[in-house]
């Protein structure tokens, strides 16, 4: 099942399918290491609900639900 | 003598690697790219010397951020003897992905493997010399903290061959697309050609503006999207490399750095709890009432004055200790309980005021011509004491913000308030800069460069100076010291806050103006990495904070020094270049100057309604645009002018609990003499906080900002401070007014909507008027 990294709730794990969005948006989650292939975890969320906490790659991102919603992740 | 670069991401202990090697004083920080500037420094301990160049903090060498320019302009156009890539062990996958895309440059590279200590005290392990191996270039293990391996890791580094052709980890994926993009650098004559070629495969921007590049993009990578795939080639790579080299021991589900987020960045408790940090912060920085032991409110208040307990006798407004231990303790107590930040500026300024007056007694004894000892006194050490009496309370305000930003923890204040700054159209991380603020404009502003969007930068630079910085705080602290004794209130720290809160509102009101205006555009990105929480080294705090002490220093010396003795040359000139004594001083060329520009300040509340004296305000706010301690230095002089002039100055009583307060005494001089209300001296603030900074901001501001961007920021101040503090005043003094200014903001807000959504055409209006003309 796919499903888009904004809809995630907390704990909720997978395999990032593909990475999409705006050419700066798509090319800083590159280089933060949110690739096809890479395993994340749905860590927190800020207390106002966005941005969103990640783990990926062993450390701890943190990006808002818009920029969430470019990654489609393999449950 | 050897150049070396120094790359690596943010948060990997760069800046504490650079300290080690060149005993430089940098700032530390764990808030992402807070190394922003180019820092060298120069390396003695090894056989030979090598100069070391700070690069900014990156995760990559893609164009994204300024940083990321700053150190790719570096590494390709200075073309630095070799590159030394410090890597964070206990994060070896993501800090691999940068050292990746420096191995494609033809630049010696070295890996220093930092953090060691944690990754064996975690029981992991890794083969460096496996790794080594991979990589085609040395790796030393290292700790920066602790300065082991720096010596082998220089050794090294000088033994390196000065040569090294490119290598990239793409060869086995990418070969024939990689093959024609080299080939058109190649026939360019470019200098490391692979490293452009990748770039150019990712669709880079600073590559594709090349001549035939677009050509040469089309035809490697076939209309293909390959900036996904060069991304996942190196990540897989250094997967399949890491999971050879690095063993991993068992681990807990929560590390510490997980136990301390579940209460800072609680759903519930995150924002109170920051709120309850900011408030201890400035509390202990400013409290003239410790915890509030004295009770809330003057009628509360318990405890004896030193005057009350017969250790000191007041005459003629003046406490007189019965020794110097009762003047000691009235540095830390004096009718109420200091905080740390107080007691220090009392002691400093104990000091201060012993050397002053004991070298006026001796000119007097020697003899000394009356004009001349009041240029030392009053003119050359009374301004530079008076400036450096803000010293200590600077100073305790940066250690707290250092802890705040060294520790980690300023990262989660950026999470959990982002969802509040995109509202004004600007990031969590615009969040920094703006409490840097609060210690100094010029770090603040040179912060901005982690900001990648252009607009944002611009929005946050202008709206820097309303977040009061420490030298703006005597002006708080005195003005509202001297209101506090208008109203016989003894708690000043609630108009400080109010005042802070005054410049917090203003920037948010007006970076909400501009994003709606003149800086329109997208809310950027907010993709950040949150550091491990780390206990901050109080090494790395102390050389902070001596820097900081340096630098204030030496601006007390140089700048407001020189502004101190022509603000006092000007009182004591008359326009015939005549020595005009003390009580004369409204012949003076200052005098005359600010009497002219007075009537400017009369709808802001402090113009032509003071009447004779009424000019000491204007002059003060004009000093304050060379720095803000002018401000109140300028009343310390003009104080004992005007009172021997014959000006009433002795109306207010001061309460011996806020009396300490440095400043207090001439501006309640200045109050009485003028007869300032206090929607005035309200006012007064508001200007002083929200006009143009000091000559120094103005010049970073200037550097900082895109070009011919400054002089509308110039403006941009001067019209912000006159609204803000003209409302101030207005509303201060007849209340009814607020319906008038809510019905100006109301139109205002309007007529911005309107235009927005496409409503109104104001251009269009414009057009159709000069097409009747013609």
């Amino acid at each position: 099942m796919i499903k888009l990294l904004s809809d995630f709730s907390i704990g909720e794990s997978g395999k990032i399918k593909t990475v999409t969005g705006e050419g700066k948006i798509r090319r800083r989650l590159l280089d933060m290491g949110v690739t096809p292939g890479a395993e994340l975890i749905m860590k927190k969320k800020a207390p106002l609900g966005d941005p969103v906490e990640i783990t990926i790659r062993g450390y701890e991102l943190t990006l808002r639900k818009s920029e969430a919603a470019c990654v489609a992740v393999e449950l | 003598m050897k150049t070396f670069a120094l790359a690596g991401n943010p948060n990997c202990g760069k800046t504490t690697l650079f300290n080690a090697l060149t005993g430089a004083t940098a700032h530390v920080g764990n808030w992402p790219g807070v190394t922003v500037d180019k820092r060298e420094g120069v390396y003695k301990n090894g056989s030979v010397k090598i100069s070391v160049v700070d690069l900014p903090g990156i995760y990559s060498l893609s164009p994204y951020t300024p940083e990321e320019v700053i150190a790719r302009n570096f590494i390709l156009d200075e073309c630095p003897d070799g590159i030394i890539n410090i890597v964070d062990a206990t994060n070896l996958e993501r800090n691999l992905y940068l050292t990746t895309q420096l191995l494609e440059i033809d630049v010696p590279v070295i890996v220093a493997l930092n953090m060691m200590d944690e990754v064996e005290k975690s029981g992991d392990k890794i083969n460096v010399k496996s790794l080594e191996n991979a990589l085609g270039v040395p790796v030393v293990p290292i700790s920066a903290l602790k300065g082991s391996g720096i010596r082998q890791l220089m050794e090294r580094a000088a033994a390196m061959s000065s040569e090294r052709k490119g290598v990239t980890v793409l060869e086995k994926a990418l070969s024939a697309q990689i093959e024609t993009a080299c080939a058109y650098y190649r026939e360019e004559k470019t200098a490391s050609p692979l490293f452009h070629a990748v770039k150019l495969l990712e669709g880079d921007e600073i590559e594709l503006e090349r001549k035939g590049a677009a050509e040469t993009f089309k035809k490697a990578s076939g209309g293909e999207d390959l900036e996904a795939v060069i991304a996942d080639e190196r990540y897989k790579y250094i997967s399949s490399e890491v999971s050879s080299i690095k063993i991993k021991a068992k681990r807990e589900t929560m590390t510490r750095s997980d136990k301390i987020d579940k209460v800072l960045t609680h759903k519930i408790w995150a924002i109170p709890l920051f709120i309850v940090v900011l408030f201890f912060i400035f509390h202990l920085t400013f409290s003239e009432n410790l915890f509030y032991l004295n009770g809330f409110t003057n009628e509360q208040a318990w405890m004896p004055s030193l005057v009350d307990l017969g250790l000191a006798a007041e005459e003629e407004g003046e406490v007189i200790y019965n020794n110097f231990g009762v003047e000691l303790l009235a540095v830390l107590y004096d009718g109420a309980v200091y905080s740390p930040g107080v007691i220090l500026t009392n002691f400093l300024n104990l000091f201060l005021n012993h050397i002053s007056d004991g070298v006026v007694s001796l000119m007097e004894s020697g003899g000394a011509a009356e004009w001349s000892a009041g240029l030392v006194g009053d003119g050359i050490l009374g301004g530079i004491f008076a400036v450096l009496g803000f010293l200590p309370q600077i100073l305790v305000l940066f250690m707290f913000f250092s802890v705040m930003e060294d520790s980690g923890y300023m990262a989660r204040v950026a999470f959990v308030l982002d969802r509040i700054f995109r509202r004004f159209g600007l990031s969590g991380r615009a969040f920094m800069p703006m409490i840097m603020g609060f210690g100094c404009s010029v770090p603040a502003a040179i912060n901005t460069r982690t900001l990648a969007d252009e607009k944002e930068r611009t929005a946050t630079i202008r709206v820097i100076p309303f977040f009061s910085c420490g030298a703006k705080l005597p002006i708080l602290t005195a003005c509202g010291g001297a209101l506090c004794a208008m109203a016989g209130m003894t708690n000043v720290d609630v108009i400080t806050m109010g005042m802070y809160l005054l410049g917090i509102i203003s920037a948010i009101v007006c970076v909400l103006l501009m994003r709606n205006t003149t800086l329109k555009g997208e809310t950027p990105p907010f993709i950040m990495e949150l550091p491990v929480y780390r206990f901050p080294k109080f090494k790395n705090l102390m050389l902070h904070l001596w820097d900081k002490t340096k630098h204030f220093v030496k601006k007390a010396f140089t700048i407001i020094f020189a502004s101190t003795v022509i603000i006092w040359l000007f009182s004591h000139i008359s326009w015939n270049w005549q020595y005009v004594a003390d009580e004369e001083m409204n012949k003076s060329v200052l005098a005359s100057l600010g009497m002219l520009v007075q009537p400017i300040f009369t709808p802001i509340g402090f113009g032509a309604q003071l009447g004779e004296y009424g000019w000491v305000f204007a002059v003060a706010a004009i000093t304050g645009l060379v720095a803000k301690e002018n401000v109140i230095a300028t009343f310390a002089t003009l104080a004992a002018c005007i009172s021997s002039m014959g000006a009433h100055v002795g109306n207010i009583n001061i309460p011996d609990a806020i009396a300490g307060i440095e400043g207090i005494e001439e501006v309640a001089a200045m109050v009485s003499a003028t007869g300032i209300s206090g929607a005035g001296i309200i006012a007064f603030i508001a200007f002083n906080m929200t006009t143009i900074p000091c000559f120094a901001a103005c010049a970073t501001a200037k550097a900082e900002l895109a070009k011919g961007k400054f002089k509308w920021t110039l403006l941009f101040w001067l019209a912000s401070s006159y609204v803000i503090s003209a409302m101030v005043y207005t509303v201060g003094e007849w209340w009814w007014t607020l319906f008038i200014w809510l019905a100006v903001i109301g139109a205002t807000v309007t007529l911005i909507v309107l235009k927005n959504k496409g409503v109104l055409d104001i251009t269009a209006l414009f057009k159709r008027k000069h097409n009747k003309e013609d």
